[in-house]
């Protein structure tokens, strides 16, 4: 049985479509991830699941059951909206204790959730204090406590962090995710940062204007792009995708030239030797402390190798790179789909 | 040092002086000169004024007229308050909504209030005359006898009442609507995940949020059920019988039909303190039930 389960999900608006034929399923107890550029259609797909809009076509099964037209609160879920949406009158008390009140759960139960989730997020000390008087974090957690005490199976998040600073963001990710663990819930989380996907995830669902592209682990969509988007959107910094063609004067680096598929290599994977290789030009770098980002180019082509350390490019020079053929990709070059007819060679 | 100090203070008053003078001509000055002749009697060519001291109150509270007008101000404010008020509020409601030809809807609620008085008031003339009027047009054709809305001691005031609350509530609606409009609908949403039912989302979360609106609608309200004469001037002049006479009506009255100067100024005097106590008793007390941002 699947916690959560879309088949050929679709939203219109007049004659834009938002969202189109997607299915998937999310497995109980599992960090799903729905991960994508802005505009794409994740919020959308998100809040159909949890019922703010309408779905077009197709049918959605929560826990077995079709839930595709049910009403928000029937389909015992909870959500952590981006702005957060607290209550900015009530008190965090009166905030987390909100949906208790609504479906009269007796007090003294009240009293034990809202200790114990308070506890849990750490906002005991905080509970008589209104969102104004509280800091992004702490209402982030209030948030967080809101949609937790209603021990919902499934919790729906919608770029929960994104108001949050890099550092906290970090500490966040981690705390949401040991929550998630602890309590075992269903979470189907929204973003567009592929960086928070790839650490939190049990499995991302990789979309592109509406369409999904890629569905997996991260290991997956890192070790196996499907198409050059995603080789390009997952990794920090993205995949090289080069042209071979362009790359002027070099020894093969496939076993065929038919069809001539593009290439995509990760830039940590190259790396700088002194003979052998490709002959090419590094033109600047970027140092980052553990590494640096060094950019390079090759006939017409320019890509990026990240290289341990500090590396210093004052003015353009010459270098070699090399890679192992087992860190090479190939895509078609029309479809952009991943390819595995070419194999690569050392070279 | 001493010397910039009150270079520093002068410059200080002068640019207040503009707005102080404006506020002292005509507002301080005449409040004082009305309680000062309240305490004297009205003058004439024979007999000079002279000081009476309370006089003019023990005549005030032994004056049916003005006991007449207190009560018919009271029931007027009692009602057309409330009701002009939720009518707004429910308006504001409907029309922030999902709803086709919002802005048609939005524009008709708030075309009274944008007519000038006097055109409202000839627009209810004819809704309310006798036999040929509106209302009657209507009402004979359910064979019910025709009645003489304004003309009946019963029912002016109620017909005063109504055309208020008709031309407040579009107004007041404008006020409730830009509030709603700043309410995050990611509240709602919350809200309805929860399973929270529109009337449990507006008692608890988008009444309160709305208080500061409210409070000053509130207020307006109060202020506009003591000043109204323009209605009664052009449908009843007061009558029949003081029955839909205001205490402002009755003042211009009193100072200009009767000219007795002091006597006016003594109710409005009384009018000024009902005002203060009503003003002081809200910031006093709802202003700690208002949750501003
Ligand atoms: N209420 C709406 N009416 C019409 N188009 C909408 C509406 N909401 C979203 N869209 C469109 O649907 C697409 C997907 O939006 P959304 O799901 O919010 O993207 P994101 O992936 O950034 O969360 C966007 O192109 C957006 O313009
Ligand atoms: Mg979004």
């Amino acid at each position: 049985m699947s916690a959560i389960e879309l088949c050929g999900i679709t939203k219109r608006w007049g004659d834009t479509v938002a969202v189109r034929d997607v299915s998937f399923k999310v497995e109980q107890g599992t960090f799903a991830v729905l991960l994508g550029p802005s505009g794409c259609g994740k919020s959308t797909s998100l809040r159909m699941i949890a019922g703010l809009e309408d779905i077009s076509d197709g049918q959605l099964l929560i826990g077995d059951v079709d839930m595709t037209t049910a009403q928000p609160a029937e389909r015992k879920l909870s959500m952590v909206f981006q702005s957060y949406a607290l209550f900015p009158h009530l008190d965090v008390r009166e905030n987390i204790l909100f949906g208790l009140k609504i479906r009269k759960i007796p007090a003294a139960e009240q009293e034990i959730r809202l200790t114990r989730v308070a506890e849990l997020v750490g906002l005991s000390a905080l509970l008589e204090r209104k969102p104004a008087q509280l800091s992004g974090g702490q209402r982030q957690r209030v948030a967080l406590a809101r949609a937790f005490i209603a021990e919902n199976p499934i919790c729906l998040m919608d770029e929960p962090l994104s108001n949050l600073d890099a550092k906290l963001r970090h500490e966040m990710r981690i705390e949401i995710r040991a929550l998630q663990q602890r309590l075992q819930t269903t979470v189907v989380y929204v973003t567009h940062d592929q960086a928070e996907a790839m650490s939190m995830a049990d499995k991302v669902i990789l979309i592109r204007e509406g369409q999904i592209e890629q569905e997996g682990t991260p290991d997956e969509l890192y070790n196996k792009p499907a198409t050059t988007f995603v080789a390009a959107f997952v990794g920090t910094p993205p995949m090289n995708l080069i042209d071979p063609k362009k790359m002027g004067q070099i020894p093969a680096l496939t076993d065929t030239s038919d069809g001539s598929p593009i290439l995509g290599v990760r830039p940590e994977n190259i790396t700088l030797v002194t003979e052998g290789g490709l002959e090419s030009e590094l033109l600047s770098a970027d140092y980052l402390g553990a590494d640096t980002i060094i950019t390079a180019r090759i006939g017409q082509e320019e890509l990026l190798i990240r290289a341990a350390g500090r590396v210093n490019v004052l003015k353009p020079r010459p270098a070699r790179i090399r890679w192992q053929k087992e860190d090479v990709h190939f895509f078609d070059r029309n479809s952009g789909k991943r390819t595995d007819r070419t194999k690569a060679v050392d070279f | 040092m001493n010397q910039r100090r009150s270079r520093f203070q002068i410059h200080g008053w002068l640019l207040l002086m503009p707005a102080a003078i404006f506020l002292i001509a005509f507002t301080y000055y005449p409040t004082l000169a009305t309680l000062a002749k309240s305490f004297f009697s009205q003058g004439n060519a024979i007999k000079p004024s002279r000081f009476v001291g309370l006089e003019n109150y023990e005549f005030l509270i032994t004056d049916e007229v003005f006991w007449k007008v207190v009560g018919n101000n009271v029931i007027y404010a009692a009602t057309t308050i409330p009701i002009s008020i939720a009518l707004a509020l429910l308006m504001a409601v409907w029309v922030n909504g999902r709803l086709p030809m919002k802005s048609l809807v939005r524009m008709s609620f708030f075309t009274p209030t944008v007519l000038p008085m006097i055109a409202v008031a000839n627009i209810w003339l004819f809704f309310y005359s006798p036999d040929i009027g509106l209302i009657d047009q209507i009402t004979s054709s359910f064979g019910i006898a025709s009645h003489n809305w304004l003309g009946d001691p019963d029912t002016v005031l109620g017909c005063i009442i109504v055309i208020t609350i008709w031309k407040e509530a579009g107004f007041f609606m404008i006020f409730y609507l830009a509030a709603l409009q700043t309410l995050s609908p990611e509240l709602e949403e919350a809200a309805r995940l929860e399973g929270a039912s529109r009337w449990y989302y507006f008692r608890r979360v988008m009444f309160p949020l709305l208080m500061p609106t409210t409070l000053f609608v509130l207020i307006n309200a109060i202020i506009n059920s003591f000043k109204l004469v323009d209605q009664l001037f052009i449908l009843t002049k007061g009558g029949p019988d003081n029955a839909s006479s205001l205490l402002l009506y009755y003042i211009y009255e009193v100072a200009f039909s009767f000219l007795d100067q002091a006597y006016a100024s003594t109710l409005t005097v009384v009018l000024l303190l009902a005002l203060a106590i009503i003003a002081i008793g809200q910031f006093v007390f709802l202003d700690k039930k208002v949750h501003y941002r």
